[in-house]
């Protein structure tokens, strides 16, 4: 098994014939993802490489079965195109666009909340890859194979990073999920967790959090009450300065908020292990795992 | 993007927030004009972007013409913090019975705006928060919803404001509300909010930050940036469209990615280095960006080592190698590079830099290894002249 995508993944795109978009989903079909569709409006009845494009969100649903979109428009665009997903059915919304303004991303989280069936992942995230099944994104699938280690990160190449070194000691991952690195994710690390916690091959998770905000702090909680698998920290910025927004939106320390030390302390108290530098986190997780 | 007191105004004031007359100025004749205009007393306030300006000697009252010149004359130019006042607001005294606190702030945990307001303003609101949490009302909005006026009338009740004002100071919220959601702001905070003696509500002070990311469907917000305030090296960044951060350290750093990057710096600090900068090249780093972003690193004094630190996933690192050595053939640098890169196409990469063969660049294959170092090489830079060593 794995978690998002996967074997049964029938992804429709918006924002397919821009050149992005066209380049990261042919390299996604590549791998295997079942691409079913593409979203542009007013050039529905013409292909990218073998793919329809439709009109509509609704129109490639009804044509394709298409349960899974990745939302690849630019920012202005890319809320719109989110809420198009949910108003099509569409199960799972994966968004990669990143710069999407904080008052959009408010408004689509408290939209999507009110519908139990749909999970966004994203946006400003690299995507999820479920390694030999599914990639949904600009994950670099060349450094993952398959295996037990489920990993969830705010970072994409600090993913990647953290995702090699356990590569290179022969580990393999069940799924990779970026939730990116924006202020108002629309999964967090709690969701996902839970939904490591409920995958039967996954047996240890790793969690790379950043400052800013207070999802590591959530999570710690989260894990100390509903999660029976081990799993491993890591924390970037920790030696950031206060006020300064480091690249991505979300990652700030704002006064007493959002600092480092205090999300490592978190989830040390809930007996996570915290890797101090992504070579640490990989250590860990061989150690736990058993070399 | 933060905004000076002044401009935080002129936004607040598109949406008919109460507001004392006031004027800019930016020398000490303009203030004096200004102060002329509005009529006296007056407060001149220095224009910075730091809380304290009281306290640092930044805001004065002025009763007639002598006083102005001399405390414009004294205030401009000065350092407040680190912060060198280049601006000044002069604006009509105000006579105060109550000082207020209200803000609309974007609160990620609960996913929604949330509205304070306090009868105890003037103070740090945190240090209200944690000493006296009842003197303190707070209201999260549905985003959805939008706020209504019965929001204002029970946070204004809440909070305790004088009966007499429940109205005015519900009405005043409901205007910072809809600048905060007008302008995608991402805190609107006015501290103090004063009850004058003639019972008007006005917002005396004003902390604004607006989302850079609806810059798209703002194009006045772009007027309100001051680059005068800027560090030298983040303006010459942002010419570049790159996403740098000076910091108080000596070693450069390059990397891609948000992530790696503040993990970067991380780990350089837990080899007992200060790094210099922040700088995300981002996805897909061509030879040029790369040698835009080592010139800004190179433009800061301070810097006695470059560390580059790149995991290739879309970059391609033989690009990024390609980048470092016309980069070092065009800036000629006289400081040791350290780099580190991992990922696509990094055999390559690393053949690439072996054949250059370029003094005092040296590649380490591990992110620890390269910040041990760098941080040895920016000690050995900082004491004589001669750069470390190759071992």
């Amino acid at each position: 098994m794995s978690i998002l995508v996967g074997d049964d993944t029938r992804l429709v795109v918006t924002g397919l014939t821009g050149r992005e978009g066209s380049y990261h989903t042919l390299n996604n079909r590549r791998y295997g993802t079942n691409v079913v569709a593409g979203v542009t409006p007013g050039k529905g009845g013409q292909d990218v490489e073998g793919i329809p494009v439709f009109n509509t969100i609704r129109a490639a649903v009804a044509a394709t079965g298409a349960n899974t979109a990745m939302i690849f428009v630019p920012a202005r665009f890319a809320a719109d195109s989110i809420l198009e997903a949910e108003d099509a059915g569409i199960a799972t919304i994966i968004a990669i666009t990143e710069g999407i303004p904080a008052h959009d991303e408010l408004k689509v989280f408290n939209v999507l909340q009110r519908n139990p069936d749909v999970r966004l992942v994203g946006p400003n995230c690299p995507g999820v890859l479920s390694p030999g099944k599914a990639n949904v994104g600009i994950i670099p699938a060349q450094f993952f194979k398959p295996g037990n280690v489920g990993v969830v990160s705010r970072s994409g190449t600090l993913t990647y990073q953290i995702g090699n070194e356990l590569a290179r000691s022969g580990f393999g991952n069940s799924s990779i999920v970026g939730i990116g690195g924006d202020p108002v994710p629309g999964s967090s690390f709690v969701d996902i967790i839970a939904l490591f916690e409920a995958d039967p091959e996954t047996e240890l998770i790793v969690m790379s959090g950043e400052i800013g905000g207070s999802a590591e702090e959530e999570a710690a909680t989260y894990i100390a009450e509903h999660v029976s698998k081990p799993v491993v920290g890591y924390i970037a910025g920790l030696t950031a300065p206060p006020g300064k927004t480091m690249g991505h939106a979300g990652a700030i320390v704002s006064g007493s908020s959002g600092g480092g030390q205090a999300k490592i302390d978190a989830l040390e108290a809930v007996g996570v292990r915290v890797g101090r530098t992504p070579t640490q986190v990989a250590q860990i997780a061989m150690e736990i795992l058993g070399t | 993007m933060d905004l000076l007191e002044y401009k935080g105004k002129q936004v607040l004031k598109r949406y008919e927030v109460p507001l004392s007359a006031g004027a800019q100025a930016a020398t000490v004749d303009e203030a004096l004009a200004a102060a002329e205009a509005i009529g006296y007393p007056v407060v001149v306030k220095a224009q910075v972007k730091i809380g304290g300006r009281g306290k640092a000697g930044g805001i004065k009252l002025a009763a007639d013409a002598d006083a102005v010149r001399e405390h414009a004359g004294a205030i401009l130019g000065m350092d407040i913090r680190g912060h060198a006042v280049h601006e000044l607001w002069i604006e009509q005294a105000t006579d105060i019975a109550s000082e207020y606190y209200a803000a609309v702030v974007f609160d990620r945990s609960a996913k929604a705006p949330l509205v304070m307001l306090s009868t105890q303003g003037g103070m740090d609101i945190e240090q209200v928060a944690a000493e006296r949490p009842d003197a303190l009302a707070t209201l999260h909005v549905d985003p959805l919803v939008g706020f209504q006026p019965f929001h204002g009338r029970r946070l204004a009740f809440e909070a305790g404001v004088d009966a007499d004002v429940v109205r005015p100071v519900g009405a005043m919220l409901a205007t910072l509300y809809a600048a905060f959601e007008g302008e995608d702001a991402t805190l609107v905070e006015i501290n103090p909010l004063v009850i004058t003696p003639d019972r008007r509500v006005i917002a005396l002070d004003a902390k604004v930050t607006l989302d850079d990311n609806a810059a798209f469907r703002h194009p006045h917000h772009a007027e309100l940036d001051d680059a005068s305030g800027a560090d030298p090296q983040e303006r010459m960044a942002a010419e570049r469209g790159l996403t740098y951060v000076k910091l108080d350290g000596d070693i450069g750093i390059f990397g891609n990615g948000a992530g790696l990057v503040m993990s970067t710096l991380d780990v350089v600090a837990h080899a007992g280095g200060a790094p210099a900068n922040f700088l995300d090249a981002g996805g897909g780093a061509k030879a040029e960006a790369i040698a835009a972003s080592v010139e800004v690193i190179l433009s800061n004094p301070n810097v006695r080592a470059v560390l580059f630190n790149v995991f290739g996933g879309i970059t391609r690192c033989d690009e990024v190698a390609r980048g470092i050595v016309d980069a070092y053939a065009l800036l000629q640098p006289t400081v040791p590079f350290v780099v580190r890169l991992d990922g696509t196409n990094d055999v390559q990469a690393r053949q690439l830099l072996a054949d250059a063969d370029l003094p005092n660049v040296h590649a380490e294959a591990t992110m620890d290894g390269a910040a041990a170092r760098v941080v040895e090489l920016a000690r050995a830079g900082s004491g004589s002249g001669s750069a470390g060593s190759s071992a």
